[in-house]
């Protein structure tokens, strides 16, 4: 078998940590994916409308082998055996990830108005860079956008002089002497508390939010407008992008997904449903209905059916690290885009070709709506996207090989390298091959993340967590 | 389900409806996808509310479809021409113009699945409302943005008022706009599954349909029913 070192830089060990939840309901279904900035802390949302935040460990040298540790009730924690040993007697342990902080972002709402209910689940979150010992993060579903600060406390103040150990307030005649409370060491306790509330000023779904490089302002977007808050104002929001029709019955587009551009403040882009993309400048004008640049790639009459253009919607966008280009996720491949080159991307990579032919039932299934993510790594050299089966894909730019790697326990030994997934077209299937048709289609991988420097992957499938770490030595 | 995907064929005209075992025509399988997307964008949730994005892009798919049909009912029987070349506005035009002469003559826009029709209102003629038809789907009103000329009927009026409360309302669902059609929707089921029993599709009979007394709706309708009523109650209260 082909050792795919030679072709990837990077071969991923199979997981480190799956963590799931021990019971298999859809509130569980992980919706959001997302590392931190040092890529310390890695978040994820469920459709419950709660948040995970995982930390990573300190890296480690120990003198012997430790067993797998098992936590709580809610999450079950799978550890695989250490990896690779240096030396005899020393090991030198790997930072894994661990539960750090959950807590409950969003809640099911009712629209009154409307009859309708506010889903709670989480649809993104966008960490805040880190500015003092304290770590923010942005969380959103539908309709409502929360500022949550995550914070330590491992001292606990001891000693009151006017209330006793329960805190009840004591009798001021049994006073006699002043003493000051005196902080002590306590058991380390994360809690999370909301910052902020942004609600109230979408109509539609929200789909995407962008923290601004000046870190003081973000950026909400939903079908058909686009705001800017800034941090410390809650209740107004400037509409910087607005697609509504006047009338609605000549609705033929909506935004899809939007970002800002990494370094400069005033740029952003959002894509539509109609496979374009718009840069807009803020400096232009106050409302950014006038793009800057417009992306899009002209049709390719051959390829023409009625499904055209729903494949060519858009479903994720992401500036690389270094601002330079933009990638673009539709429903069959990613591309790449040089921000200034418009009228075609520059690279197209094909995720799953084979579903070409089967369009009209993933139409009546509704599968071919399924909104998939994409995502870049610390370099900009290999971008990652998921598709069906629990496969994802890896493409690296610079050698333009590429990669199917499928996220599941059974085919995941602990220490063994991912073996690389082969779907088979058509004719003669071979041993390792899965043929197009026995693909599972409910297994979907939509989320993935990476994180900003190392080789680590986060891989949402469904309700599970799976982290891969490239091997090292 | 088909084992690919739809691709123009011209000149591709098969006879008739097959038997099992055989690749559906072009027509038929246009037809089947039209009628599949009509189902999916009223079959919403309706306690959440629907994707926006989804709606819209089977919407557009319908339309897409309605446009093609429309051509390629005036086109037939001619040579195969360049027909996307034109700008749909100015097929939709003609189109209409050709319909109204040619309404009520037999064996005009024959299509295979429509031998028998004696009514001769042919798939072309869907996208197409005149007024003056009376009772028309309302929801092909939604894909004449082209043509807003044609659309002063009272009927289109008072579609435009439901349109405007729904915008106030909730505007971001484009199957809600097709929430005043309500049962005569429910045809699509009996469509489909003529269809799929291999009985000669009455196309036309179902779009009679929407145009006559809705038939009452079955039992599995019952349930969709009560929430459409429920949506339209709140509409008709603002």
């Amino acid at each position: 078998m082909k050792c795919f070192s030679r072709y990837l830089p990077y071969i991923f060990r199979p997981p480190n940590t799956i963590l799931s939840s021990s019971c298999h309901t859809e509130a569980d279904i992980i919706s959001t994916v997302e590392f931190n900035h040092t890529g310390e802390l890695l978040a994820t949302g469920d459709k419950g409308g709660r948040v995970v935040i995982f930390q990573r460990e300190q890296e480690v040298l120990l003198e012997e082998q430790t067993p797998a540790v098992v936590l709580g009730s809610v999450l079950r924690v799978l550890k695989s055996h250490l990896p690779s040993f240096q030396s005899k007697n020393q090991v030198h342990r790997r930072g894994e990830y661990n539960v750090y902080s959950t807590f409950q972002s969003h809640e099911p709402e009712f629209d009154y108005l409307k009859s309708l209910e506010i889903e709670e689940k989480i649809n993104k979150i966008r960490w805040l860079p880190q500015q003092n010992a304290a770590y923010f993060l942005l969380s959103t579903n539908d309709k409502t956008v929360k500022l949550w600060k995550v914070s330590e406390r491992d001292k606990r103040p001891e000693g009151y002089n006017l209330k006793d150990e329960e805190g009840r307030l004591r009798d001021p005649a049994t006073i006699t002497t002043l003493r000051v409370p005196v902080l002590r060491p306590m058991d380390l306790m994360v809690e999370a508390t909301p910052r902020r509330v942004f609600a109230n000023a979408h109509t539609y779904h929200i789909n995407s939010i962008s923290v601004n490089s000046d870190y003081e302002t973000y950026m909400s977007a939903d079908d058909l407008r686009i705001n800017l808050w800034n941090f410390e104002i809650t209740n107004q929001s400037f509409n910087i992008v607005d697609i509504k029709p006047a009338n609605m019955e000549e609705l033929t587009e909506v935004i899809t997904a939007a970002e800002f551009h990494p370094h400069h403040c005033n740029t952003f882009v959002y894509s539509s449903s109609k496979g374009t993309i718009r840069l807009c400048d803020m400096r232009a004008s106050a409302l950014c209905d006038r793009h800057t640049k417009f992306f899009e790639e002209p049709e390719d009459p051959s390829n023409r059916s009625f499904f055209s253009e729903i494949i060519s919607s858009i479903s994720d966008v992401k500036f690389s690290h270094s601002g330079r280009y933009i990638m673009t996720r539709d429903y069959l491949t990613v591309k790449v885009w040089d921000l200034n080159m418009e009228n075609r991307p520059i690279e197209t990579y094909q995720v799953h070709d084979y579903l070409r032919s089967k369009l009209c039932s993933l139409y009546e299934n509704d599968c071919i709506f399924d909104k998939f993510e994409c995502v870049w790594n610390g370099s900009d050299s290999v971008i990652m996207t998921g598709s069906y089966n629990n496969f994802f894909r890896m493409f690296d730019r610079n050698t333009k090989r590429d990669v199917t790697l499928e996220a599941s326990r059974e085919n995941s030994k602990p220490r063994a390298i991912l073996k690389p997934r082969k779907v088979c077209v058509g004719g003669k299937r071979r041993k390792d091959e899965i043929s197009v048709d026995s693909l599972d289609f409910s297994k979907k991988i939509l989320h993935t993340a990476w994180h900003p420097s190392e080789n680590i992957i986060a891989v949402a499938a469904t309700n599970n967590l799976y982290i891969f770490q490239d091997k090292v030595n | 389900m088909f084992a690919r995907g739809l691709k123009r064929k011209y000149g591709d005209q098969e006879e008739g409806v097959e038997g099992f075992g055989t690749v559906p025509s072009y027509c038929l399988q246009r037809q089947s996808l039209l009628d599949m997307s009509l189902v999916k964008l009223q079959l919403c949730h309706m306690l959440v509310e629907p994707n926006l994005c989804r709606s819209v892009l089977i919407a557009n798919t319908v339309r897409q479809i309605q446009e093609e049909m429309s051509r390629d009912g005036v086109w037939h029987g001619m040579a195969p021409q360049n027909v996307e070349q034109r700008a749909p506005i100015d097929r939709l035009v003609s189109t209409e113009i050709l319909c109204r002469t040619a309404r009520g003559t037999d064996g005009e826009h024959p299509t295979p699945e429509l031998e028998d029709d004696p009514l001769q209102s042919s798939a072309s003629e869907l996208p197409i409302v005149s007024s003056a038809q009376g009772q028309r789907n309302p929801q092909s009103s939604l894909w004449e943005m082209d043509n807003p000329q044609e659309n002063r009927g009272s009927f289109q009026k008072s579609l435009d008022q439901i349109f405007e409360t729904l915008e106030n309302k909730s505007p971001s669902s484009v199957e809600e706009l097709f929430s005043d059609v309500d049962s005569s929707y429910y045809d699509l089921d009996t469509v489909l599954t003529g269809m799929m029993s291999g009985t000669k599709p009455s196309l036309c009979n179902g779009l009679e349909s929407f145009a006559a007394a809705p038939p009452p709706p079955s039992s599995t309708c019952k349930s969709d029913l009560a929430e459409l009523d429920h949506v339209v109650e709140i509409l008709v209260e603002t």
